[in-house]
């Protein structure tokens, strides 16, 4: 069965490794930090300015002074740090933060994302997205394989409007986890009770599979 | 050097059509509140405003979209407010949009006097068109110009009457950078002290670029997205 948003979150948990800085885009990339491994110690790094973001506080302690980047009300693990968003963006572009997991509305084999603009409709903005996917050295994108006209946006090209290029190392999808390498995408795991055929069906850009794709175990 | 001006009034004394302004704030977290009402009675119209979003309907700079002030925004996200939706389809409204980290830096470069630099976000999109293109290490970079304006426009939590600044949490962000980036900086906060009050090794804004201050009278801090866990 294909994997629901929460189900996407908990596969890509599993990709965190201890002492990654890590910054979570708004979305599904928000709901990995429910989902960290046991014995694996991350810091959430948060681009309106925090190192050490924590979950959401409780009722009555919200603080309208400390958001994180989705504008909601969040708390500081103890060793937090607060910084301006210049400093936030020299995290950033400077590769300190190991690992970025964002949103896409496409994803080609080149490693090309677009997240941030359909043509014709309200353009909101781009905010963090391209000097993320611009300077991180890993970049995990968590999408659905398709869209809800079941069109794929595992494509050969990007048909929206660009990110960034040649930048996207991992897809985990509801259907299967992707890697991109040599300008192709190559199937590395399928959602429990998902089949080859299946994920083949919903990916337009050029597949590698392996003879054995083992399932997600989560 | 004291830089204590008496109201919102006589900070803002100058402010006029046409100007470009920075405003902080990310979201409605650490906006000048009382600044952008004192903006919206001042009645400046065709402002270009540098802020990294655009409020919503009824607070922050949507006061200001509200009354039509605001002829170009440049931004690096622009949601939840339906009316600068409208002006914006409409073309009333021009709008320039840019990374985050970008807008960051091009304010930050704007105040340390450096014109122009170099950044890998947005090359190979729109962002990048019309920009020039070099490569370092292998890859390529865009150029980005800095950005400055007439008058920037920050909330801080404290201050002293040399117009030294300290932000509180994320309502930090883009302040720092907008008040060095301002011909006149105009800081609002929540406490104004006298000079020596405040420990010199904690001070995020120097006061040297800082040339107004004032202490704000009322402070909303209206919470955009209230997110809460239940406790047990």
């Amino acid at each position: 069965m294909a994997l629901d948003k929460v189900g996407i979150a908990k596969r890509i948990a599993q990709e965190l490794r201890s002492g990654w800085y890590v910054n979570l885009g708004i979305g599904i990339p928000t709901l990995v930090a429910n989902y960290i491994p046991e014995g694996i110690e991350v810091e959430f790094q948060s681009e309106n300015g925090i190192l050490g973001m924590g979950p959401f506080p409780f009722e009555g302690e919200e603080d309208a002074d400390l958001i994180n980047a989705g504008k909601q009300t969040v708390t500081l693990r103890k060793g937090a740090a607060i910084f301006d968003s210049a400093t936030s963006f020299a995290m950033i572009r400077g590769k300190h933060v190991q690992l970025t997991v964002l949103g896409a509305m496409e994803v080609a084999q080149n490693g090309d994302i677009a997240n941030w603009k359909i043509p014709g409709k309200m353009v909101k903005g781009m905010g963090g997205a391209m000097d993320l996917v611009a300077s991180a050295e890993n970049i995990i994108v968590a999408m659905m394989h398709t869209n809800n006209k079941g069109e794929s946006k595992i494509l050969k090209k990007c048909t929206l409007p660009l990110t960034g290029v040649g930048c996207v190392t991992r897809v985990v999808t509801d259907l299967a986890v992707l890697a991109i390498k040599d300008n192709k995408f190559h199937l590395i795991e399928r959602a429990p009770g998902v089949t080859v055929e299946e994920i083949k069906k919903a990916t337009e850009g050029d597949l590698v599979v392996p003879d054995f794709v083992p399932e997600m175990k989560l | 050097m004291n830089k204590v001006v008496k109201n919102v009034e006589e900070a803002l004394n100058g402010i006029q059509d046409n100007m470009t302004l920075m405003i902080g704030g990310f979201g409605l977290c650490g906006i000048p509140e009382n600044s952008i009402a004192q903006l919206v009675k001042i009645g400046a119209r065709n402002l270009t405003c540098i802020s990294n979003n655009a409020g919503v309907d009824d607070f922050g700079l949507g006061l200001l979209l509200q009354t039509k002030q605001i002829k170009k925004m440049i931004s690096s996200y622009v949601g939840e407010n339906e009316e600068f939706e409208r002006q914006m389809l409409s073309g009333e409204l021009e709008v320039d949009l840019i990374p985050q980290g970008s807008l960051a830096e091009r304010c930050r470069a704007g105040g340390a006097g450096i014109p122009a630099f170099y950044t890998p976000a947005g090359y190979g999109t729109e962002v990048a068109l019309g920009k020039e293109v070099k490569v370092f290490n292998g890859k390529p970079h865009i150029l980005e110009m800095a950005l400055t304006a007439d008058f920037a426009i920050v909330k801080a939590w404290k201050g002293d009457t040399e117009g030294n600044l300290i932000y509180k949490s994320t309502a930090r962000n883009f302040n720092p950078m907008m008040a060095m980036a301002g011909k006149i900086t105009i800081a609002e906060v929540e406490e104004l002290v006298p000079a020596g009050e405040l420990d010199p090794n904690f001070i995020h804004t120097p006061g040297i670029f800082v040339q107004r201050i004032f202490k704000g009278s009322t402070f909303e801090k209206r919470i955009e997205q209230r997110t809460v866990r239940k406790r047990n």
